[in-house]
């Protein structure tokens, strides 16, 4: 089984703060994480090559330093990473990224002689908040797929069956192989590192996959990445306005605040 | 591309078991709006295996038309076969914006439809708005967690395409008088397009789920319960005196108080109800992003500080396992 796990270096949004006086996000000082949907992604490779005796190769597109999140993904058993990163990559949206993605996915095949069985990515990074980037890897591809998974359940005769959420329960899948898989939350966290690979991924060398070389192999099409690649465009961008008033209801008691809530609640026909 | 020959808004009305979901039905007013404002229509788009029920519910709904395609390939929702009937219709009719309620099953074939088209697609949208001159829609969605705000725009390619957050529009009075065209179309999928086959489906017990998104009244737990057990003595008894729905933060969930199916905020669901009553939600911006929608925000917190009451209409400062019993008491005395 060759398996790929495309992942995403974001900030932690849990952390980021607004300034009250611009208005304005505060970005500085918000330590940058692995996305956690795409450890989740790489936990379900990891526990799918422990079953299959594969290989799990991590891919990134983004920055020089992120670095770090396939560092990080090798340390806890990935074997292999590819950082896909370059200035005609950057102002790309979903179709242009997952365009790149997916010409980065052909071109680590070719790197490695040997095709991928399945692509694993989180169901959405928690900076965009999209989950576009899987689906429209996928259709890049001309690969079957499934999305919000949550347990790979077998794997033979070149068909993967799945778990996946639906609105009021779950699915099985079953999918012919190569197929992208996207992976929502689910019970399995991603592992710890052990010492001894979290050593050998500090010495890694990770190939960095530019533009300039995918072009000089015809292997991508520059006009369908970054700006120019993207039908859609950010117009503004903005903080969401809170600027209620709220009436705190105050009485001698908590019993008797209560009782005047309901009071206020029952004379505006609320309830 | 000649965009003078895009016109219409569609909505692609999602059906489970024949039949019309709110996901895709509450697109049809705001979608009624914006194309009305085009001079266009808007266009419910219906594909299943037996349409007919879907087809009267959207034109209640306010559907200036209908396009409906029935075949056995669409008797269960598959990525692929969706997207090839999909594709079909576009190239057939030429749609100028295509609006699909980002649920499970839109945020699955959103993506792969736009990738097909080769056009822009905006997840997950909160505000709609359209530029009448030019006919680009103005898409607005959050993004970083909610803290961020971002309008964008689909201005070289058609048909535009987004997807729309459940439960933030809301459906006009159903009038089943109304009447509408319906256009029926034959598609069949060609062998071997769909590459994925359902195995089982397994629907939860329907008296253990929670239609949050339906509820008009909701009352939420969170960090402050301290422990599952509030969910039980407070949260529920108070509910059930409103005819309400219980609903979570994600610290309750995550701390295994009560299921994710009752989690309401950015990873959860997004409510609207009459009355949102948030007890012991400090309020991060992950939740209000679920939640401020609501058209009566009530915060019971023990901290006056708590980003809930910049959002709320009426609070209380206090001890919920207090308040919350004696509102629960009063309410009984007033419908008594």
């Amino acid at each position: 089984m060759n398996i790929a796990v495309c992942v995403k270096q974001v900030p932690d949004t849990t952390q980021v703060k607004i300034d009250p006086v611009t208005n304005t996000l505060i970005r500085e000082g918000i330590p940058s994480i692995l996305n956690p949907f795409d450890g989740f992604a790489l936990e379900m490779a990891l526990r799918m090559k422990d079953q299959s005796d594969g290989t799990v190769t991590v891919i990134s597109m983004g920055p020089a330093q992120a670095e770090a999140v396939l560092r990080e993904s090798m340390a806890v058993g990935a074997d292999d990473a590819y950082l896909v990163s370059g200035r005609a990559f950057g102002g790309s949206d979903t179709l242009a990224t997952s365009y790149i993605l997916s010409c980065a996915v052909k071109a680590v095949e070719e790197n490695r002689g040997a095709k991928f069985d399945v692509v694993f990515c989180g169901k959405q990074a928690i900076d965009g908040d999209t989950g576009q980037v899987g689906p429209e890897m996928a259709e890049h591809l001309n690969y079957a797929q499934i999305t919000y998974a949550t347990e790979v359940l077998s794997c033979a005769d070149g068909k993967v069956q799945i778990r996946k959420e639906t609105a009021d329960g779950y699915d099985v899948l079953e999918a012919v192989m190569p197929v992208v898989v996207s992976v929502t939350k689910t019970p399995f966290e991603l592992r710890f590192p052990t010492v001894k690979k979290r050593l050998a991924a500090n010495r890694a060398q990770i190939p960095v996959i530019t533009p300039e070389d995918m072009e000089a192999k015809s292997q991508i099409d520059l006009a369908c990445c970054g700006l120019k690649g993207s039908p859609t465009k950010v117009k503004k961008s903005f903080t969401p306005v809170r600027s209620k008033i709220c009436n705190i209801v105050e009485e001698d008691s908590p019993s008797a605040s209560a009782v005047r809530l309901i009071a206020i609640l029952s004379n505006d026909k609320r309830i | 591309m000649e965009f003078s020959e895009y016109k219409n808004l569609w909505v692609f009305i999602e059906t489970d078991d024949g039949k019309a979901v709110s996901g895709g039905l509450e697109l049809l007013n705001p979608g009624a709006q914006l194309a009305h404002r085009l001079g266009q229509q808007v266009v419910a788009v219906i594909l299943g295996k037996s349409n007919d029920e879907a087809e009267k519910t959207a034109i209640a709904y306010g559907a200036d038309s209908v396009i409906s395609v029935e075949d056995d390939d669409y008797e269960a929702y598959s990525t692929e076969g969706y997207t090839y009937g999909l594709v079909q219709l576009v190239e057939k009719y030429k749609p100028s914006i295509l609006m699909i309620g980002a649920t499970i099953i839109g945020r699955d074939l959103g993506p792969r439809l736009a990738c097909r088209l080769k056009t822009g697609l905006t997840a997950d949208c909160t505000e709609l708005d359209v530029d009448t001159e030019t006919g680009h829609v103005a898409w607005t969605r959050p993004a970083f967690g909610g803290n961020l705000m971002a309008t964008i725009m689909c201005e070289r390619t058609r048909p535009q395409m987004g997807t729309v957050r459940p439960g933030v529009f809301k459906k006009i009075a159903p009038d089943a008088s109304r009447t509408a065209k319906i256009s029926k179309e034959r598609i069949s999928v060609p062998e071997g397009q769909i590459r994925t086959k359902l195995i089982e489906s397994i629907r939860e017990a329907v008296a253990e789920m929670v239609k949050l998104e339906d509820a008009e009244i909701i009352v939420s737990g969170g960090r402050g319960l301290g422990g599952p057990e509030g969910f039980e003595t407070v949260i529920k008894p108070l509910a059930d005196a409103l005819g309400g729905a219980v609903g979570a933060s994600r610290a309750a969930v995550d701390s295994g108080w009560i299921p994710h199916v009752h989690q309401v905020g950015q990873t959860g669901k997004t409510v609207a109800p009459k009355i949102y009553i948030a007890c012991g939600i400090s309020g991060a911006i992950q939740h209000l992003a679920g939640m401020s929608g609501a058209d009566c925000i009530i915060a019971v917190n023990k901290d006056p500080d708590a980003p809930i009451f910049g959002v709320a209409d009426y609070g209380i400062v206090g001890d919920l396992y207090q308040i919350l019993p004696a509102m629960t008491a009063e309410i009984k005395k007033l419908k008594t």
